[in-house]
This record gives structure tokens, C-alpha cells and sequence, in this order.
């Protein structure tokens, strides 16, 4: 139990650390490095969950696929004019104060209502000895009670697909 | 409990071993095998036949000057040979070379460990070694290593989909994710194998893999990345010495990877092709007791004459290795793994092949190829694959 | 195996979205065969498939009740909002054709994203589960902010796509946070369900709830473009092209509409005292904040921006009446604006030439005496969107406005009626233009009405005034659906 609780505050720490840093890093192919840490400490936390198919889909798409063209493309556009420019514009203070006064609101109304979160009990079956494997488990799910949000994530897909080709493409005609 | 973290830092320390020396031999087999293709003799001098060559290079690497230029980003700089060597590394522990063994009353597998996911593990860090090569190239601060790291990902993430497709098709007929159940449903005999079993053969999935592999090791013809007539060295222009040497042995422990996953996905893994009753256990006996042969008659007939006394000596060990293979004792666990190895040898002799006689890609036909051909084929693949086994299932 | 896979009925209730989705894809594959020949057979198809989805979406009413698990709902609500979306479309499309031909952009995709956008509202207003709301909403979405920004060389289209992707996306992104916590307090994301543990013992505390109810509504706000989520609209509105400019002031506006009563006045309902003065307050704001803005506009586009945020404040109202009355109210109010909105932008479009040059309010000046029939048709829009007598947005704001006196919001209705008489002043001001002013250079190089904009302006002006003359009909079929809401 003690391993899991050092574990789980260390890939934590992953993901909360690496995001402070994805946001804070004035040069662009860091902040990719410190997001994939943060993607990573979430495939970490899934696997946690003995949910590893997530964790390896997480890497799969998320660290192999996904930034390896994030990476690509701040490779190929360049970027150190950016990152040598002020990235903060001249409204920060009153950004910095708007956020603090929401998040302190949000974080007070999670005070008052955190009786109201069972997620804990509800955590109960992952705990349970199941004879099918995660994978299994998940897809069984999918194919069935989410059957029509998975395959309408499809078309979703398609209309960002022709969407970006449709902007990025020369010309109209 | 005890014996179980002994025997795991047995298999590691035996697996580090035998895969570093391979990592060393692989390269010198591949410089013999090309010499032999342009009808030379390939590395001849350190050691009868070259044999010390790996141990001559390794000793060169380490004492190389070790310069980490000054104009560099210097943690990704540093960082990019440690993820390439690392990622390539780590697949090997979830392969399996064969199946379950005694030794010593304690019961294991030829494996550093199990996962049920174990494909997906594969696939995971080998799609995480691109980094390797993309941030080498970019922290260089070198535009020819810059072009090296940007082909390199954008080639990774290409071949990637064909490869993740072809992985998929056989997995449907084997229906596990698991790499040693993998090889459970395909034993038997070489009909079994998915590369030819029914309801479709996944003889289309077989060679979409392999040339997806071929991308995705960059190797030839696939090797833009490191174009050495367009981009002096490509991504590892800037390094020396051990750094170089990470990204080299990465490359071809990657190659080794690839051609594991080729044996367990489409080759049956360390099934023999034939049942031991039709005499498939005297098959390695013959091969190394034919080589005895070849070798001591070579060896009365030197082409050099160092030959006189290497080939017989040659001759003598295969005779021994022949002998070994039909100790009783040795057999459950030597034959498995001459399977295996053989398989794996097969594939790896096909990397070398191809890159002793095919030319390399321009960039657009590299690109067109997977977007416009494989990628298509291997998702008719897929499907035509699913509609069987849904059909006969 | 776990045989429930998808049944015939479940087919059946979805088959709008169906032949909407393959018929978009189809247009697509069809492009480098079609686009030689005719650049009006994408127009004629995507009509075609809209039709189709109508005669669908009907079909799946008769054969009515839950799809796939309950993730979907075709009820009386799911199908009114369905063929107004639906009906939104086709009345897109048919001043596209012009002025598609006119900017030289003529794409299959233009008319591809279209369908995939009303397929996306489709599914967002049967939605029955926030997971697939989420998604309808994305599809939607998506769709319309390359839409607005179809036209690439123009640089208002860009800032205009631009604007509403950056806070499109982050707008959703509060909706889907607040569906997050809708899952974690009630481990559910069915909206029946929600309803159900909101209302049964031991209920999650409501300030949790709320905070997820405030996000979602936060999300939902902007895509109505309730104040004070507002400030994308006029940008967006002016930038887009103008028949998109219309279609979004009418279809995902109907469709976030829906999803905001469904959530609201189901899942919600049992903590409907705590939202209530949210509701009320960004409903007022709305309308102040609309109505003043557009009196200020010399831009036509921008204009009736600000009038789109005024007339969501005007649906809000009805929303805060938590009643039937109000949800039917709500429902007739969409639908004659949808009419009212996309007929005015369909003369707008008419007017505005070769890459809209004419869109400030004095080039509409003897708009009357050179093409009478544009301009009366105009005019019924307007009249309809003050909310003059046998119009349907007098109707619209009449039931409205009795909703909420029905639930007691005395001083929401008194502020609302005040709100109307302040509109009435810039409407009628392009009234004055049309009628009263010599033709301008706009005027005169005006070309004449091509068939399908004479239809784009007479099918609206025809359903504004049916549903100024005949309101019951609409508002029976309205009041029924709301019942079956819950």
C-alpha cells in the first residue's frame, strides 16, 4: 500500500509539475518535452488503476503519435522569435487576478461540497478480482453501452479532418 | 519470494549479456554479409575472419574524444542518445524466447517478464524511441541534423499506422495481446502460423510489417534520416564516442525488436514447423553438423592461408554445438530457442539483404509510398481480415 | 459475447444523422466528379440529403423513444428541434448558391461541412446523455468554425474562424469540465439519471453540483451567445460568410438551445431554485447588453449580431420560467426566429455583392423601389423580429412573456417589454432606408433575385407569417413535446 501511495504521488507530481512547466518554458520544443512528462505521469496513473490498456493506448497516441507531430511542427516552423518576444501581454494582472478570484471561488465551492463526491466508493469493483482483463473489460463497454458515442467520435474526427484541410489547403478553387 | 527476485536478476543479467554481444556480432555479421553481396571479403584483420572486429570498435567508441560541441542545447543534446538506447532497450523485456523451463527445480519463463498487454507494451516504446532521434537532430542546433530529426519523425509517425495496422490483423486471429499466448495459439505446425493461417493468411500483413519495419528502424531503403550524401550524418552528425554509439546500438536493437515481433506475431515464435515426430528435432543437428562439414572441407582447401588452421577448428565447435542438440536434457529448452532464434536470424539476414541491394527512397516517394499505398493496403487488410474471422467465428 | 449491439429501431431513430453523415461523406467522394459539370449539383445533393433527413427525422418520430441504451431520445422535444435544424439548413443552402458563385468559392466541402454541422445538432438535441450532448456539440461546432472561416482570403472570415475556435474550444472545455463533475458527484452522465440522484436521498451537496451546473452553463451560454458570453458574436457574425452568418444565428443556436432546456429543466430540475437567478440574470443582461449594442451599429452583420444576442436573452426569459409554458414558449420562439433570422440574412446576402462590399445599413437606401419584393420580404422580417402583431415573433415574445409571468418573474417580463420597445428603434430604422431614401450606389448595382434566393426569402417570410396567423398549430405540437420532456 505505501508503494502505491509513493507512486501515486510521484506520477502526480509528473502531470502537475510537467504542466506547470509545459505553460511557464519560453521555448516551445521544452514545453513538448514537459507535457510528454505530463502525459506520461497520466499513462503512470492509469496503469496505477490497473487500467493498462489506457496506459499503453495513452503512450501509443498520446507521447508516439500525437507529440511526435507537435514536435515536428515546432521543429519545422521556427519558433525562436517567439520565444525570445514578451509572451505575456499587458492585461497578466488582471488575468492573474480574475483566475485567483475563480479558482479560490471553485476551490471553496469544492470545500463546502466535498461530501457531495462519492467517486471514492465507486471505486469499489477495480478492486475486485475480475476474470476478464482490462482490455477486455473496456471493450466489452465500448462495443456496447458506448457503442454509438465511439463510432460518432468518428465523425467528429472526419469533419476536424476536412476542416483542416479545407484551411490549410492553397487554394479554394 | 526470494528466489523469484534471484532468478529475475539471473534472466536480466543473462539477457543483458547475450544482447549486448549480439548488439556487437550483429554488426559484424552485417559487414560480412554486405562484403560478401559486393563479392569482398569484409573485416578480416582483428581477430581469423574479423571475429574480434565488435570488441576493436567497442574499444574505439569509449576511447574516443567524448565532445559535446559548444553551441548545442545541452540537456536535449544529452538526453537524446540516453532515450534512443533506453526506449530500444526496453522491449526486450516483454519478449519471450521460449517457452516455460526448469532449471534448478525452479520453474520460469524464457522471458524477463510477462504482460498481458505485451504488444501494446512493444508498441508503446518503440513509437517513444523516435524522440531519440527528433531531439538529437533538433538540439544539435546543425540544419543538416535538424533535417535528419524532422524526416526522421515525420517517416516515424508515417510507417507507424501501416505497422500498428499489421500488428492488429494477426492479433484478431490469435485474439490475445498477450506476446507468449501469441505464440500458444500459433504452435503446432507451420499451417498454424498466422502468416498462413486461416481464415485469412496474414501473408499481406507479414510483408506491410516488414516494410514498415524497415521505416521505422530507418534502415535501408529507408534511412533518410541519416542520408549521408545529402546530410553528412544526418541526426548523430554532432556526436562521437559513446553518444554515437547509443544511437548505433539503438538502431540495431531496434532491428532486433522488429524482427522478434515479426517471429512471434507471424511466425509461430519458437514452434518448430513440423511436429518432433516427423523429425523436427534433428533439424538443427543437421544444419551444424552440415556446417562441420562445409567448414573442414573448406579447410582443407584454404583460399588463405590462416584458413588451414581457423575452418577445421570452425568445423569442430559446429560438430559440438551439433552434439549438443541431441543431449535430452538440453532439448526442451535448446530447441525452442533455435526456433526462435533462427526465425529472428532469418529476418535480420533480410534487413542486411535489402540494404545491400536496394537504393535509397527520394523524400516524396517515401511519403507517398506509406500514405498513398501501404496505408491503404493494410487497412483493406484489417478489414478483410475482420470480416473472415467475424464470419467464421 | 454481449449481443446488444445496435437494433433495427435503434437505426430507425437515428436515421436523420445517418443520411446525413453518408451523404456528406458521399459529396465529398463525388467532388472531382461532380465539379466539373456543375457547381450547382453539390447545392441540389446537400438539399437532397437534407430532405432526406427530414423525411428521417419524421419517420423516427413515428417510430419514437430511446436509441442505443438511452443515449439518444426521439420524443415530440428531440423531433420539433430536429426538423427546425434541419429546415435551418436547407434554408442555408438555398442563398448559398449565389453567393458561393459570386466569391468564385464553390467546394463540396462548404456544403459537406454543412450536413456534418446539422448532423451534429441533430444528435445534440435527441442527445439523452451528456457524453453524446459533448460529442453533438463538438460536431457542431467544429463544422461552424471552419465554416466562418470558409472564405480564407478574406481577413474579417479569418478573424472571424479564428475567434470562435479559440473560444468555442474554450468554452466547451468548461462544459465538459462541468460534466466531469456531474460524473463524479452522481456517477452518471444520463440526464434521467443525474435527475434521479439529484432528487433521491442523499443527494450530492448542492454548492458541488452547482459548481458543475455554473460550468456547463458557462459552456452552453457562449454557444447561445447568452451574455456575458457574448463578445464572439458580433465578430463572428461579420466576419463568416453571410449565409453561414444566418445559419448560426439559427441552427446551432436552436440546437444549443435544446440541449440547454433538456439539461436544464431535466437533470437539472431538481436544484432549478439554484440556478434560477443565474438565469434570470444573464437573460436580462442579454437583452440590455443586445439591444443597446445594435442600436450603435451602422453594419448591418453586426447588427443583427447584436439583435441574436438580444433574442437569446429573450429564450433565456422563458427559460427561467422553469414551466412547461415556458419550455413550449421557448421552443416557438426558436423556430419563428430561425424563420425571421435567416430570411433577413438571406436579403443581406442578397445585397452585399462581390466579396460583401455592401454591408452598412445606408446601402440598403431604395432598397424598395428597385426590387419591391426583397424589401417587402425584409420587411416582414423585421416587423416579425420587433414582434408586430400577426408575425411570428409577436407570438414568439407573447407566450414568452406570459410564461413568465406565469412563474412570477414580474420584473424579468417589465425589463424584457421595455427591452422590445428600445429594439424597435433600430429595425425600423432600415425600414426608413428601404423605403423612405433614394437608391444608393449598393442599390443600384443590386442584381436581380435568382430562383433560389426568391425561395430563401419567401419560404421564411411564409413561415414567419404562418406563424404570426396560425401559432397554434405549432405551439399545440410545442406544448405536447414539452411535456414529455422528463
Amino acid at each position: 500500500m505505501l508503494i502505491d501511495t509513493v507512486l501515486f504521488y510521484i506520477f502526480a507530481a509528473l502531470v502537475l509539475g510537467g504542466g506547470i512547466l509545459t505553460i511557464t518554458r519560453r521555448n516551445a520544443v521544452h514545453s513538448a518535452m514537459w507535457l510528454i512528462v505530463s502525459l506520461l505521469g497520466v499513462a503512470g496513473l492509469y496503469l496505477q488503476q490497473q487500467a493498462e490498456f489506457l496506459f499503453a493506448v495513452q503512450i501509443v497516441l498520446y507521447v508516439g503519435g500525437i507529440m511526435v507531430l507537435f514536435l515536428f511542427v515546432i521543429m519545422l516552423v521556427n519558433l525562436d522569435q517567439a520565444a525570445r518576444e514578451r509572451q505575456f501581454n499587458r492585461h497578466w494582472f488582471v488575468a492573474l487576478v480574475a483566475v485567483a478570484a475563480v479558482g479560490a471561488e471553485i476551490g471553496y465551492f469544492i470545500y463546502r461540497g466535498r461530501t457531495g463526491f462519492h467517486i471514492a466508493e465507486l471505486g469499489a469493483p477495480i478492486a475486485a478480482p475480475h476474470a476478464l482483463g482490462n482490455t477486455e473489460m473496456l471493450a466489452d463497454t465500448l462495443f456496447s453501452e458506448y457503442l454509438l458515442p465511439f463510432e460518432i467520435a468518428s465523425l467528429l474526427l472526419l469533419v476536424a479532418v476536412v476542416g483542416a484541410v479545407v484551411m490549410a489547403k492553397k487554394r479554394i478553387q | 519470494m526470494g528466489s523469484f527476485f534471484v532468478i529475475t536478476v539471473i534472466k536480466a543479467a543473462i539477457v543483458f549479456a547475450v544482447l549486448m554481444t549480439t548488439l556487437a556480432y550483429l554488426q559484424w555479421v552485417e559487414r560480412k554479409v554486405i562484403a560478401h553481396i559486393q563479392v569482398r571479403p569484409g573485416p578480416y584483420r582483428v581477430g581469423p575472419h574479423g571475429l574480434l572486429q565488435p570488441l576493436a570498435d567497442v574499444i574505439k567508441l569509449i576511447t574516443k574524444e567524448d565532445l559535446v560541441p559548444s553551441y548545442v542545447n545541452k540537456p536535449l543534446y544529452l538526453l537524446a542518445p540516453f532515450l534512443a538506447i533506453t526506449m530500444a532497450l526496453l522491449s526486450i523485456s516483454v519478449i519471450p524466447f521460449g517457452p516455460t523451463i526448469d532449471v534448478a527445480g525452479h520453474r520460469t519463463w524464457m522471458q524477463l517478464t510477462d504482460l498481458n498487454i505485451g504488444v501494446l507494451f512493444v508498441l508503446a516504446v518503440s513509437s517513444m524511441g523516435v524522440y531519440g532521434i527528433a531531439l538529437g537532430g533538433w538540439a544539435s542546433n546543425n540544419k543538416y541534423a535538424l533535417l535528419g530529426g524532422l524526416r526522421s519523425s515525420a517517416q516515424m509517425i508515417s510507417y507507424e499506422l501501416p505497422l500498428s495496422l499489421a500488428i492488429a490483423a494477426p492479433l484478431l486471429l490469435s485474439n490475445t495481446l498477450s506476446l507468449r499466448h501469441l505464440v500458444g495459439t500459433q504452435a503446432g505446425a507451420i499451417w498454424h502460423w498466422n502468416v498462413f493461417r486461416g481464415p485469412f493468411p496474414q501473408i499481406f500483413s507479414f510483408i506491410i510489417f516488414l516494410i514498415a519495419a524497415f521505416a521505422e528502424t530507418n534502415r535501408v531503403p529507408f534511412d533518410l534520416p541519416e542520408a549521408e550524401n545529402e546530410l553528412v550524418a544526418g541526426f548523430h552528425t554532432e556526436y562521437s564516442s559513446m553518444k554515437f554509439a547509443s544511437f548505433f546500438m539503438a538502431e540495431y536493437a531496434n532491428m532486433i525488436t522488429v524482427s522478434c515481433m515479426a517471429t512471434l506475431l507471424f511466425l509461430g515464435g519458437w514452434s518448430a514447423p513440423w511436429p518432433a515426430e516427423y523429425g523436427s528435432n534433428w533439424v538443427p543437428t543437421a544444419i551444424f553438423a552440415l556446417a562441420g562439414v562445409l567448414a573442414l572441407y573448406h579447410g582443407l582447401h584454404p583460399a588463405r592461408r590462416r584458413d588451414r588452421l581457423t575452418l577445421p577448428v570452425f568445423g569442430i565447435v559446429f560438430f559440438g554445438i551439433a552434439a549438443i542438440f541431441q543431449l535430452a536434457i538440453l532439448q526442451s529448452w535448446l530447441l525452442p530457442l533455435f526456433w526462435f532464434c533462427a526465425k529472428t536470424g532469418a529476418i535480420l539476414f533480410a534487413f542486411m539483404w535489402v540494404r545491400g541491394t536496394l537504393p535509397r527512397f527520394r523524400y516524396d516517394q517515401l511519403m507517398g509510398f506509406t500514405w498513398k499505398f501501404l496505408f491503404p493496403v493494410a487497412v483493406l487488410n484489417l478489414l478483410v481480415t475482420a470480416f473472415l474471422v467475424a464470419l467464421v467465428g | 459475447m454481449p449481443g446488444n449491439f445496435a437494433t433495427a429501431s435503434d437505426v430507425i431513430r437515428f436515421l436523420p444523422e445517418i443520411i446525413l453523415a453518408v451523404m456528406g461523406t458521399l459529396l465529398m467522394i463525388l467532388d472531382p466528379l461532380l465539379h466539373r459539370r456543375s457547381s450547382n449539383a453539390f447545392g441540389h445533393l446537400s438539399i437532397l440529403a437534407l430532405a432526406g433527413a427530414l423525411g428521417g427525422a419524421i419517420y423516427a418520430y413515428l417510430n419514437g423513444g430511446p436509441a442505443f441504451g438511452g443515449m439518444l431520445m426521439v420524443d415530440g422535444f428531440a423531433t420539433f428541434f430536429g426538423v427546425l435544424v434541419i429546415v435551418a439548413g436547407i434554408l442555408t443552402i438555398l442563398p448559398s448558391y449565389r453567393f458561393l458563385a459570386r466569391q468564385g468559392a464553390e467546394t463540396s466541402e462548404y456544403h459537406a461541412l454543412l450536413l456534418f454541422s446539422v448532423a451534429g445538432q441533430c444528435l445534440m438535441v435527441a442527445a439523452n446523455d451528456l457524453i453524446m450532448v459533448f460529442i453533438g456539440l463538438e460536431i457542431s461546432s467544429i463544422s461552424s468554425y471552419i465554416l466562418a472561416g470558409y472564405l480564407r482570403e478574406d481577413k474579417r472570415a479569418n478573424e472571424a474562424s479564428l475567434k470562435y475556435f479559440l473560444l468555442g474550444s474554450f468554452a466547451t472545455a468548461f462544459f465538459l469540465y462541468g460534466v466531469a463533475l456531474i460524473y463524479g458527484s452522481t456517477g452518471t452522465i444520463n440526464l434521467a439519471g443525474v435527475n434521479v440522484v439529484l432528487s433521491g436521498p442523499g443527494a450530492p451537496s448542492l454548492v458541488f453540483v452547482g459548481v458543475a451546473a455554473a460550468l456547463m452553463f458557462v459552456g452552453l451560454g457562449f454557444k447561445v451567445s447568452a451574455a456575458p458570453f457574448q463578445v464572439w458574436t458580433p465578430d463572428v457574425y461579420q466576419g463568416a460568410p453571410t449565409p453561414i452568418s444566418a445559419f448560426l444565428s439559427a441552427g446551432p443556436k436552436a440546437a444549443a438551445f435544446a440541449v440547454f432546456l433538456r439539461i436544464f429543466t431535466t437533470a437539472f430540475a431538481p436544484i432549478g431554485h439554484g440556478w434560477e437567478p443565474l438565469v434570470w440574470a444573464s437573460a436580462l443582461l442579454s437583452m440590455t447588453i443586445g439591444n443597446f449594442a445594435a442600436l450603435q451599429q451602422s453594419n448591418i452583420k453586426r447588427m443583427l449580431a447584436y439583435s441574436s444576442i438580444a433574442h437569446a436573452g429573450y429564450v433565456l426569459v422563458a427559460l427561467t420560467a422553469r414551466s412547461e409554458v415556458g419550455t413550449a414558449a421557448a421552443m416557438f420562439y426558436l423556430a419563428a426566429y430561425a424563420f425571421m433570422n435567416i430570411g433577413a440574412f438571406a436579403v443581406v446576402s442578397h445585397l452585399s455583392g462581390k466579396g460583401e462590399r455592401y454591408q452598412n445599413i445606408e446601402d440598403f437606401s431604395g432598397l424598395a423601389q428597385k426590387q419591391p419584393l426583397a424589401a417587402a420580404m425584409f420587411s416582414i422580417f423585421l416587423l416579425s423580429l420587433i414582434g408586430v402583431p400577426l408575425t411570428g415573433g409577436f407570438f414568439g415574445k407573447f407566450y414568452i412573456f406570459k410564461a413568465a409571468l406565469e412563474s412570477h418573474l414580474v420584473w424579468l417580463t417589465v425589463l424584457g417589454l421595455l427591452n422590445s420597445a428600445v429594439a424597435a428603434y433600430y429595425y425600423l430604422r432600415i425600414l426608413v432606408m428601404m423605403y423612405m431614401r433614394e437608391p444608393a450606389e449598393a442599390t443600384e448595382a443590386v442584381e436581380p433575385l435568382s430562383p433560389g434566393l426568391r425561395l430563401a426569402l419567401i419560404v421564411p417570410a411564409i413561415g414567419t407569417l404562418f406563424l404570426g396567423i396560425f401559432p397554434n398549430w405549432v405551439l399545440d405540437f410545442a406544448g405536447k413535446s414539452s411535456v414529455l420532456l422528463k
